[in-house]
């Protein structure tokens, strides 16, 4: 578990003290893939270098499992950061060193000299990232996806309890990304490691996160699993997130509503109910019509959901939202 | 040490004709490349350690410290700027306590390194800016110590930025060796001075420049290779 409780943040410019995160309490829950989306500058940077404290909060506390990471004196916190993992948007390898050693690297600054354990544990991580042919190579002869799964492997060469991620998957192709990011979930479900992904794109939140924190100017404006914050955006800032991942179907826009007559809902539905005929059954039952406006069906995760935006007419609407609602369908009514 | 005469074959002493002893200016060339050898050998003991201490110490680096930072700063600034043949004069006292001489290679050597050593920092203070600071905070991250940061990050990715200032540190150190020469260290310097300008032996002037160019040329390649092999990115 990882727990920030009332913590702040600003950087003293000028002696002026400009605020980077507004006071905040979060709690990131062990085996979660946990993400953190926000615009550039709203303060994301901060935040996940606060967990292996790169950055000292102005006030608070830090707790990573049960040690106060705030209250550590130098030796200490370096012996804590030995156990987060960390990758970088620009993968941050050592250029004069081989693939081999740059996975080395943080075991041999732990203490580990023993050759043939080095050679032994290096192998099982580019094993696990696919790079086994290219131990010798140096970091300039790699791709950028190549170079992430070195610092992947990097990352989980002390054996870590959380892995950091700082924009990871930023500087990546998108099909590059794709394949890091089922790499991650993998490797989350494999090591049952901790993962906070930090990132400005919700398709990486949609493909691997289970919770995420939306930060705009240095404030957490909402939280809560992906799928809610998917299917319910609140603030006008997770509503662009979650608008530019999925973009609304031209038809499911207003001027095409004020030429649709009866109530225009919106129906979300998640997980078994994906699966279950509910509006076809609810129609023939109460004897509803209805109109598909927009919609899509897709999947957060692991988790399938669906999101159809329609225009009902009939004598029983009212029937047939409970109805549906009784079915596990999430129902927002756009126009009475 | 023993020199022994060595007669010029007659195409030579038609080319040069004050030259009568060629061993004099090959027992000058060891000379050269001994005091070389050690002033630079000792200006990277010296000059590496205060370039990582600029480094480390200055604004928004890892242990900033103003105050240190600018008293280093100056002392190289103040050691640099004082031209090399002054420096030389003002140092006697210094060099005869520390090796007893003001002459010779032993001589010379206290001054080249005092002269040289705050270039150098200079040098290793630039290529260490450009470590990455990406790279830096990765370490912090998996735990590295300070000394860890310097000694497995900072030297191995400045490498070919540093030994690109050794480099130009050696060049740099074959001009003041030569200008020794004028106060009585020897080497070609010494030979140029005396009998090219004192003596009017112009013959001797151009083999001693001759044989300097032939060294920094031969030292600028030896460079370039060694940067291009272990300057690796």
């Amino acid at each position: 578990m990882i727990r920030f409780v009332d913590v702040h943040k600003s950087y003293r410019v000028d002696s002026r003290d400009i605020p980077a995160l507004k006071p905040f309490s979060l709690e990131i829950a062990d085996g979660e893939v946990f993400g953190i989306i926000g615009l550039s500058g709203a303060g994301k940077s901060t935040l996940i270098r606060l967990i292996n404290l790169l950055e000292r909060p102005s006030g608070g506390t830090i707790l990573v499992g049960d040690t106060e990471m705030t209250a550590l004196a130098e030796p200490a916190l370096r012996a804590q950061r030995r156990r987060i993992g960390m990758i970088f948007q620009h993968f941050n390898l050592l250029a004069s060193q081989t693939v081999a050693d740059n996975v080395a690297f943080p075991m041999r600054l732990a203490g580990e000299r023993d050759d043939a354990v080095l050679r032994k544990r290096v192998d099982e991580l580019l094993a696990r990232v696919g790079l086994t042919d290219h131990a010798d190579k140096y970091p300039s002869q790699l791709s950028g996806g190549q170079k992430q799964r070195v610092g992947i492997a990097r990352a989980l060469a002390n054996k870590p309890s959380i892995l950091l991620g700082d924009e990871a998957t930023s500087a990546l192709e998108p099909q590059t990304t794709a394949s890091e990011l089922d790499l991650l979930a993998e490797i989350n479900r494999e090591l049952k490691l901790t993962i906070v992904l930090i990132t400005h794109e919700m398709d990486v939140v949609r493909r691997v996160c289970d919770r995420v924190a939306v930060l705009d100017a240095g404030e957490i404006v909402e939280r809560g699993s992906v799928i809610d914050v998917f299917l319910h955006p609140q603030h006008a800032t997770t509503k662009r997130f979650v608008n530019e991942a999925l973009p609304e179907e031209a038809i499911g826009d207003e001027a095409a509503f004020a030429r649709v007559p009866g109530r225009i809902l919106r129906l979300s539905f998640r997980g078994d109910a994906t699966w279950t005929p509910a509006l076809g059954q609810v129609a023939r039952d109460t004897g509803i019509d209805f109109n598909l406006l927009a919609g899509r069906i897709d999947r957060i995760k692991d988790m399938p959901y669906g999101q159809l935006t329609l225009a009902m007419q009939g004598e029983h609407i009212d029937a047939a939202m409970s109805a549906l609602r009784n079915a596990g369908i999430d129902i927002e009514e756009l126009r009475a | 040490m023993t020199t022994y005469a060595i007669q010029a074959t007659p195409i030579l002493r038609t080319l040069f004709p004050n030259i009568d002893d060629w061993g004099e200016i090959g027992h000058a060339c060891i000379d050269t490349l001994l005091m070389l050898g050690g002033s630079l050998l000792l200006t990277i003991i010296l000059g590496l350690p205060l370039g990582v201490l600029l480094y480390l110490t200055g604004r928004g680096q890892l242990r900033p410290m103003p105050k240190l930072y600018a008293i280093t700063s100056l002392l190289v600034n103040v050691l640099r700027s004082v031209p090399f043949i002054i420096l030389m004069i003002v140092l006697m006292p210094v060099t005869y306590f520390l090796v007893g001489t003001k002459l010779g290679i032993r001589g010379a050597i206290p001054p080249l390194v005092i002269g040289a050593a705050p270039f150098f920092a200079r040098l290793v203070e630039t290529a260490l800016r450009e470590v990455e600071h990406g790279v830096i905070e990765a370490s912090q991250a998996m735990g590295a110590s300070l000394w860890q940061i310097v000694r497995h990050v900072l030297l191995p990715e400045a490498r070919g930025g540093l030994l690109a200032g050794v480099t130009v540190t050696a060049i740099a150190l074959v001009g003041y060796t030569a200008m020794g020469g004028a106060i009585g260290s020897g080497g070609l310097g010494d030979l140029a001075y005396r009998y090219g300008y004192l003596s009017y032996k112009s013959d001797y002037m151009l083999v001693t420049v001759a044989l300097l160019i032939v060294l920094v040329q031969l030292l600028q390649m030896l460079g370039d290779r060694i940067v291009a092999h272990y300057g690796r990115r």
